[in-house]
């Protein structure tokens, strides 16, 4: 082996000789070795229970017993501590926009999605982290950090165990939430709070 | 050296977790491994884990897993896409260099979601057998026929080894196959399942996870009555190629326990992770085991194969007989890749 790694090593350096029987043959430059498993998703204890409640037009979180952060959607875990959360929370489906971005590129497989859409952490009242969510029902450059909204559902009969019930979150018109108490503020308003109470 | 030691241990295994995350499954582990010794998060140095992908079927999946962790303030963390074995090792390197003096080490596999004989062909070289998709049971079988045709092990054997595990499993509540009452007539009558393999000669695949407390010196001693203390722990790896390999053999087996020591003095009891019971025999030859050691005394791998957490799991039987009282000084293996490619031994003793 060279010590200067610039100077790759000898056998790559030279031309490939063959057999002459293989002479003339076309190299092999790749090979094509398709993988393909399937699995049959468990979304476990906690998301069963935060997907079943959808059916029923609810939204559950999970409270944190360490220091009540609810978290939504449940995962059976507060993931600071490690510390499992077996109590559920209902909430409300209002709430405020945290954080959103503009789209202006299609999504592969979801002609519905008319572009541009508004994809944005909606922050449920009485949650305290955020979660995904389309806003609609107003224009693009309208939304705005700590505007209220509330949930457009499915009609009822169309209602699945799915958060895909929720077709977007639109304005209530209510007076918005001032940006540092809004998305990930919030959890840091509500503890400077108890600290001065 | 330093003198490190598994303190705290906690294991869980069932045939299918049908209703559990990886992560909802680690929390009361990982918090009962910390809690048995009065430790929290804050006071682990080190933490590392061991699972797969290719088992839960979405890339980074260990990442959430750290969820089960409580890694808020931020925590020195590493993974391994190997089982848990490899990860007590990385720890046991972290606490040797002396910048820790506590670790945290689990690991899980959850391989009901998919094909484990199909997931396991992954591990096979791209080129030349991965895209054949051999069947792992088939594989095994190969290597079963080349031990049974030269004489390298009898049917006779193969059985006796399935029966000490069904009847040592019966005794394990973590085992998902066990029959207090099997015989060895009972398993030479078995229909081969890929022949000359029966189904007691092949691991009942298994859920689970395993979590693990080391610590070093004094704060072992603190934190735990009887420390499993390691004296010696190595790994060692064959070719890849099965090819180029005697099948009858691992030598990487009899390489690793040599340079951990297993044979300087008497084992009590030895764990082996041999998802076959071929392979079973391969490690009791490799090992050097003799009969005045009790092995698999758990059922071992083959009452219930975790993949991802099987070695760790025996490591952690093995530690806990020494915390108990019941041996002084046992041997934790454990496995990775097709044929025992690569062998993991960790030998722990009692003060």
């Amino acid at each position: 082996m060279s010590a200067d790694p610039s100077v790759p090593p000898a056998a790559l350096s030279g031309e490939v000789s063959l057999p002459e029987k293989l002479a003339g043959v076309e190299l092999v430059r790749s090979v094509r070795t398709p993988i393909r498993l399937e699995y049959d998703f468990i979304p476990g204890d906690a998301s069963s229970g935060y997907l079943n409640a959808f059916a029923d037009r609810k939204i559950l979180g999970q409270r944190s017993p360490v220091d009540g952060a609810v978290f939504v959607p449940p995962r059976g875990v507060d993931p600071r501590h490690g510390a499992a959360t077996p109590d559920y929370v209902e909430l409300p489906d209002t709430g405020h926009v945290g954080g959103f971005c503009v789209t202006r590129l299609p999504i592969p497989g979801r002609d519905d999605l008319e572009i541009p859409y508004v994809s944005a952490w909606i922050h449920l009242d009485g949650a305290d982290i955020g979660f995904l969510g389309l806003v609609g029902g107003i224009d693009t450059a309208q939304v705005r950090m700590g505007m209220r909204v509330r949930a457009v559902w499915k009609p009822d009969d169309q209602l699945g165990r799915t958060a895909e019930n929720i077709l977007y979150w639109e304005p209530t018109g209510e007076p918005d939430v001032p940006v540092t108490a809004a998305g990930t503020n919030a959890w840091h308003a509500k503890q400077a709070e108890g600290d001065q109470g | 050296m330093r003198d490190i030691a598994v303190v705290s241990v906690a294991q869980h295994q069932e045939k299918a977790l049908t209703h559990t995350t990886e992560v909802e499954l680690m929390v009361p582990l990982i918090n009962q491994a910390r809690g048995a010794v009065g430790l929290t998060q804050d006071d682990i140095g080190f933490t590392c884990s061991g699972s797969s992908d290719f088992l839960a079927g979405q890339a980074f999946s260990f990442v959430h897993t750290l969820d089960a962790v409580g890694a808020v303030p931020p925590i020195s963390e590493s993974h391994v896409e190997m089982d848990g074995a490899w990860a007590l090792y990385e720890a046991w390197v972290k606490l040797q260099i002396g910048a820790v003096d506590t670790a945290l080490v689990y690991s899980y596999g959850k391989s009901s979601p998919g094909s484990l004989r199909d997931v396991l062909s992954t591990q096979l070289d791209p080129y030349y057998l991965g895209p054949l998709w051999p069947d792992a049971f088939a594989m095994a079988g190969l290597q079963a026929r080349i031990m049974l045709e030269s004489g390298a092990v009898s049917e006779q054997r193969l059985a006796e080894i399935a029966v000490r595990s069904l009847n040592g499993a019966a005794e394990n509540p973590l085992a998902v196959r066990s029959s207090a009452a099997a015989t060895v007539d009972h398993v030479l009558a078995e229909a081969p399942i890929a022949d000359p393999l029966r189904p007691s000669d092949c691991a009942a695949s298994a859920d689970g996870g395993v979590a693990v407390v080391l610590a070093a010196g004094d704060r072992a001693r603190e934190l735990c009555d009887r420390p499993a203390w390691i004296k010696g722990i190595d790994h060692r790896i064959d070719p890849h190629q099965p090819g180029v390999r005697d099948l009858t053999r691992a030598p990487s087996a009899h390489k690793a326990a040599a340079q951990a020591g297993a044979g300087d003095d008497r084992l009590d009891a030895a764990e082996l992770a041999a998802p076959f019971t071929t392979q079973e025999h391969i490690l009791e030859v490799e090992l050097g085991l003799v009969p005045e050691t009790a092995v698999n005394a758990s059922g071992g791998a083959l009452a219930g194969h975790t993949m991802m957490a099987a070695g760790l799991m025996r490591i952690a039987d093995a530690a806990q007989q020494i915390h108990d009282g019941r041996a002084d000084r046992v041997l934790g293996h454990a496995a990775s890749g097709l044929y025992l490619q690569q062998n993991l031994v960790c030998v722990m003793e009692g003060e």
